[in-house]
């Protein structure tokens, strides 16, 4: 793997980015701006990178045993920021939508809205922004740091492939863990906004509940899980790619940790609109 | 045996190694000097495969490093200790688990595991540190560990990265006596790769110097204390400026 890695280090992208800028000699130039081009590039390093990443999860004993504590740190450390940003997205929830309504529409529609939203949309996506803050930035400067000072070069004389050891097992848990997060999101913001019905509105429980089963599915949970579970796979090899890529010094390490968080914020909501389009 | 036929390297415009070749002979201690950025680390690399050359080879035990595959390249890792030149060792593990990780690697029992650590310590003098954080660690301390760590794997070859860099004279010379008696007790053929002349004299059988991407020169230590070649002697008495013709070779026994 490090083969592969080194690979992907080593090609010449400032040559084959400098030939492709002669029309004369490619023609591709006259076709597809650099900048394309460039993009085209990076995406076909992220698509090599990925695919590396699958064929290490092969060494199970490298990255089993350091996958539960990555679990902790990613997922249960995540917990309180997580349930924070639900707590208030219920009660604003409630209390806008008991304002939007003003009259013209039931009032256990509350539930309605809050639920769907909250499962469907809300928890899963600011959970998500929240986290491609923390855990991809925890990611990108961590690995980015090991990177500066050797210690991925020294994992790699140790002959430990340096995805099995420390990017597939900060993958897996970011793809186990977010959603769970998420799904305990989804619980403490639609009972934080039927706490605020009852308390601020002038709703009754069981009308809340009403208006929350009127259009539920079990769709609209796993809907939310399994938009969770992309955004942590996502967050998670962006921040590793990253940080495997860091170069120079402290310098490096917050350039890489910035782009990291820039760029997982950034497909969290490409995949958003992608999971609305295949699966709703 | 360790071999670099005419290897080249570059990063981006900056060409760094132009056509560099040298034998390393078993049992002895070739040091490679040159000065800061001249390409002594990235030569170093990639006798473990952590670069790849762009033109040329590197042999180990008659394996061409960049041809070999994953699983090649774990088992020629294993004859090879590395020790980096802040040491790199890991954040977050104490020294034991440092040492051990590379023992894990090779399948090593627990149990044996642990003698070993403590064999590899007691053999850079550094009881007692077990369970202390690489924080918790002086420059020098840290560097001894980093060579533990290296020869609890029972290397064939050590690979040594500016062993002696931002060290007191002292502790530097501690150093260089772990590194002598390191070949001695267990026989390993190593590289060092340093621009500290004392270290260089001290523990080098051989010396290299390299320069514009190439060697310039290769010699014992009294051959090269004894050249002629302006550039390689500017550079071992550390003066500013070359004297003499720098196209006139040194000895006539180059060597490489």
């Amino acid at each position: 793997m490090a083969s592969r890695l080194a690979w992907v280090e080593n090609f010449p992208y400032s040559r084959l980015t400098a030939l492709l800028s002669y029309p004369h000699i490619c023609p591709v130039k006259n076709i597809l701006s650099l900048r394309v081009y460039k993009w085209l590039l990076a995406i076909g390093r992220a698509a090599s990178f990925t695919y590396d990443v699958g064929r290490s999860m092969r060494e199970i004993d490298v990255w089993g045993p350091r996958t539960v504590i990555q679990m902790r740190r990613l997922g249960v450390q995540s917990l309180p920021v997580a349930l924070f940003i639900a707590l208030f997205i219920g009660i604003v929830l409630a209390l806008l939508s008991e304002y939007s309504f003003s009259g013209a529409v039931p009032m256990y529609f509350v539930g309605t809205l809050v639920g769907k939203t909250i499962m469907m949309e809300l928890a899963p996506v600011l959970t998500g922004l929240a986290l491609a803050g923390r855990i991809g930035a925890n990611i990108a400067a961590e690995i980015g740091t090991m990177r500066v000072t050797e210690q991925v070069d020294a994992l790699e004389t140790l002959a430990y492939n340096p995805l099995s050891f420390l990017v597939v097992p900060r993958v897996i848990a970011a793809t186990i863990m977010v959603p769970l997060v998420v799904a305990l999101a989804m619980g403490v913001g639609v009972t934080s906004g039927w706490i605020t019905a009852i308390t601020r509105l002038d709703l009754t429980t069981p009308e809340f509940l009403k208006g929350l089963r009127l259009f539920y599915e079990h769709k609209d949970i796993w809907f939310g899980l399994v938009k969770g579970a992309s955004f942590g796979f996502c967050i998670a090899v962006i921040g590793s790619f990253k940080g495997l890529h860091t170069l120079g010094g402290a310098e490096g390490v917050g350039k890489g940790t910035t782009e990291a968080v820039v760029l997982g914020a950034s497909m969290i909501l490409v995949l958003d609109a992608f999971w609305a389009v295949v699966l709703l | 045996m360790i071999s670099f036929r005419d290897v080249e390297k570059s990063f981006g415009d900056k060409h760094v190694l132009r056509g560099f070749s040298l034998e390393v002979p078993e049992g002895q201690t070739t040091v490679v000097i040159g000065y800061s950025g001249s390409g002594k680390s990235v030569a170093l690399k990639h006798v473990v495969g952590l670069l790849n050359p762009d033109r040329g080879e590197v042999e180990v035990d008659g394996q061409i490093v960049h041809d070999l595959d994953r699983e090649g390249l774990v088992a020629m890792r294993s004859k090879i200790g590395f020790v980096f030149q802040f040491a790199a060792l890991f954040d977050s593990m104490n020294v034991r688990e440092n040492i051990t990780l590379g023992l894990e690697r090779q399948g090593m029992a627990k149990s044996e595991m642990a003698q070993r650590v403590r064999e590899s310590l007691a053999l850079v003098d550094l009881e007692g540190v077990e369970e202390r954080d690489p924080s918790e660690l002086s420059g020098g301390m840290r560097k001894r560990v980093g060579i533990a760590r290296a020869i609890a794997l029972r290397p064939r070859y050590i690979l040594y990265d500016e062993p002696t860099m931002g060290l007191d004279p002292v502790t530097a010379s501690v150093v260089n006596e772990l590194m002598i008696r390191t070949r001695e007790r267990l026989g390993v053929t190593a590289i060092v790769v340093t621009h500290d002349m004392n270290s260089a004299y001290r523990v080098g059988d051989r010396i290299a110097m390299l320069y514009k991407g190439q060697i310039r020169q290769v010699g014992t230590v009294d051959q090269i204390q004894r050249t002629h070649d302006p550039i390689v002697r500017q550079f071992i008495e550390g003066r500013p400026d070359a004297s003499g013709d720098p196209e006139v070779p040194g000895f006539e026994e180059t060597v490489v």
